[in-house]
């Protein structure tokens, strides 16, 4: 019984770990290019939900033609957001980014709620509600999709970066003027990566918004997005896919079994821990690059 | 006009680093002492209570805030937790029957010891990772405070402060607090203005700019960085005591939430890092404008012009303070202290063009 019990919640930490590190596919995407931390991705990704459900839930298209206006949106809106914020922000110093990106945060998380009505709004994906049963263990027949297409975007995304664009991105992501040296628009490889995090915002937000409804609460996923992006390294795409495992199965066990004890919220605190011991104690992550710094 | 430098010559080195070497710059903060300590007597008691009372508070914890991140450059993204150390504590301490000005220095100790855990992190990391830690502790602070019934007085909780005297005054009436507040707000701008211009200020500012180019020059950065924390932690631990017990008098852990810690850095930020007047103008523009834009759309919508929902008007202030925070960025970076001091070169040597300082 008890070990039947831990199985389940690791599957199902393991499977929303997955969810997590669709959320942090966006902010590893802009930090390897750009070396922006996108603090808005939280918030992008409630857009990205909002935006389906005004497709399919508004509107009425199919939720296949909805996903897609999504990304074309959410594409768009990425590559607006660098061309007229994030440019002018080349060469300030971290400080200013972070605000910057912060205050898009709660721009974004007034607009959505505010033009569209507080209250959470159920996204239907034309999914199975009920859980799949093997053996004794329950597993959330959404969270099994959602982590399905949390690992599947990690690969496509590793893929993508061995094709002639994504190579320029990691050029890009190496050294911004010797990519100058050699041809590569940096600005376009920057605005990009910008829409390729507004594409898995999307998936992130139609994932999560049919988990738990659409409304500001999927911005908190930030949190656990961050601890999924430092503990696997800041411009690390194996990173996200690792670390959202452990930071999903860390953040489903530890409370199922301390929570009863402690009267509840310890998932918080343990993705608090998880951010504070590798800052700590390996401050660039599992798989992230090493910082050099010259004086 | 108002700042001719003509006929002020400096023939003595205490004259030229005056904290106000120009006799108008002098004037003009002696006339707006005086108007604060009036304020009592010429606002009504809305105005003093709910605007001028909340603005001298969460301007000194800018100022507080201003110190660490401004002058030695580390950025702290947890300063709400700080504050909410020094409540929690200053209120136990008074229930406990310690006199409030004892508590105060408690308050503001306890703060600065575990400000200085922050600071531990600061000894390893720097920049986005510095942000990470401190926010990751911030949620820390607040899960601990939420779950230990001792502190926070049980889940939900709210803990009203006890009657107490200051300085023999009892705390009581609107016009006792309003004085306590803008005496701690002095007293903290006097001593970060004072910092800045002394040989530990230069050696945050040295810190600040290069800490390896520091400890070259023989500034140890460890040292710097963790009395910088323990500095700004000790004056936001006693200006949350002052919060506490001068405007919440009951509180819940949500007052000091993460969002706090946001609009803080925020308020820092829109007036200007390092900057003292910055902080005063910065902790006003983000307090004040959401309230007047509200009320002034709430107004608006009397008319039935446009039809604006009640919905919306409560993510009005969301939207200004995020659009505040990019525009400010965007366009000034230096803040609404540089506003400032441009306005103000410009009427040095008005009605010419061309300034020399």
């Amino acid at each position: 019984m008890d070990f039947q019990f831990l199985i389940e919640l690791t599957i199902n930490g393991a499977l929303t770990g997955l969810m997590y590190s669709l959320v942090a596919l966006g902010i590893v995407l802009i930090y390897k290019s750009s070396g922006v931390p996108n603090l808005a991705q939280g918030a992008m990704v409630m857009i990205a939900a909002y935006l389906v459900w005004i497709f399919a839930g508004l509107l009425g298209t199919p939720i296949l033609v909805a996903l897609f206006m999504a990304l074309v949106g959410m594409f768009l809106f990425g590559m607006l957001t660098e061309r007229f914020l994030l440019r002018k922000m080349v060469g300030q110093p971290i400080i200013m980014v972070v605000m910057l990106t912060l205050g898009l945060e709660s721009l974004l998380r007034g607009i959505g709620p505010g033009l569209l009505g507080a209250a959470p709004k159920s996204l239907d994906l034309g999914l199975d509600m009920m859980p799949i049963i093997i053996g004794d263990v329950f597993i959330n027949r959404e969270y099994l999709v959602g982590g399905l297409i949390g690992a599947a975007m990690v690969g496509l995304s590793l893929l993508f970066f061995r094709t002639r664009l994504g190579t320029k991105l990691r050029a890009v992501s190496d050294n911004h003027i010797s990519s100058w040296s050699v041809g590569i628009s940096v600005e376009r490889a920057v605005a990009i990566s910008w829409g390729l995090a507004g594409i898995s915002a999307v998936a992130a937000g139609a994932m999560w918004g049919s988990v738990q409804g659409v409304d500001w609460t999927l911005t908190a996923l930030l949190f656990p997005a961050v601890a999924v992006v430092i503990l696997g390294g800041l411009d690390s795409i194996y990173g996200v896919l690792i670390a959202g495992l452990i930071v999903g199965i860390l953040g489903s066990v530890i409370p199922g079994y301390v929570d009863p004890l402690v009267g509840g919220g310890t998932r918080d605190v343990v993705t608090s821990l998880i951010i504070l011991l590798t800052i700590m104690f390996r401050p660039h992550g599992i798989f992230g690059r090493e910082d050099i710094e010259r004086v | 006009m108002f700042y001719r430098l003509s006929g002020i010559h400096h023939t003595r080195y205490e004259s030229a680093r005056a904290l106000w070497p120009v006799t108008a710059d002098r004037r003009i903060v002696q006339g707006l002492l005086l108007l604060a300590v009036a304020a009592p007597f010429l606002l009504s008691d809305l105005y003093l209570t709910s605007y001028m009372l909340p603005w001298l508070i969460w301007t000194a914890a800018a100022l507080s805030l201003t110190l660490l991140m401004g002058v030695a450059g580390q950025l702290h993204f947890g300063f709400a937790a700080v504050m909410a150390i020094g409540a929690y504590t200053s209120i136990h301490l008074t229930r406990a029957g310690v006199p409030f000005e004892l508590a105060l220095l408690g308050a503001g100790l306890m703060a600065a010891l575990i400000g200085c855990l922050f600071g531990a992190a600061a000894l390893r990391v720097k920049g986005l990772y510095l942000v990470m830690a401190t926010l990751a502790m911030q949620y820390l602070v607040e899960w601990t405070i939420i779950n230990v019934p001792a502190i926070s007085g049980g889940a939900q909780a709210t803990l009203s402060t006890p009657d107490v005297t200051f300085l023999f005054i009892p705390l009581q009436s609107d016009g006792a607090l309003y004085y306590t507040a803008l005496l701690w707000t002095v007293v903290v701008t006097l001593l970060i203005m004072n910092i800045k211009r002394s040989s530990f200020g230069r050696a945050l500012v040295a810190v600040r700019d290069k800490d390896f180019a520091a400890s070259v020059i023989g500034v140890n950065p460890l040292k710097y960085k963790l009395l910088a924390f323990f500095a700004s932690s000790f004056l936001g631990g006693v200006t949350g005591a002052v919060l506490a017990f001068c405007y919440y008098q009951a509180v819940t852990p949500e007052q000091f939430g993460f969002n706090v810690s946001i609009q803080l850095v925020a308020m820092v930020l829109v007036g200007g890092l390092g900057s003292v007047i910055g902080a005063y103008l910065g902790a006003g523009f983000v307090l004040l404008l959401p309230i007047v834009l509200t009320n002034l759309l709430a107004f608006v919508a009397q008319f039935d012009l446009i039809p604006i929902s009640f919905n919306l008007l409560s993510h009005i202030p969301l939207m200004v303070y995020g659009a505040l925070i990019i525009g400010v960025i965007l366009f000034e970076p230096l803040g609404l202290a540089k506003i400032y001091d441009n306005i103000r070169k410009y009427f040095l040597v008005w009605p010419f063009r061309h300034t020399q300082s």
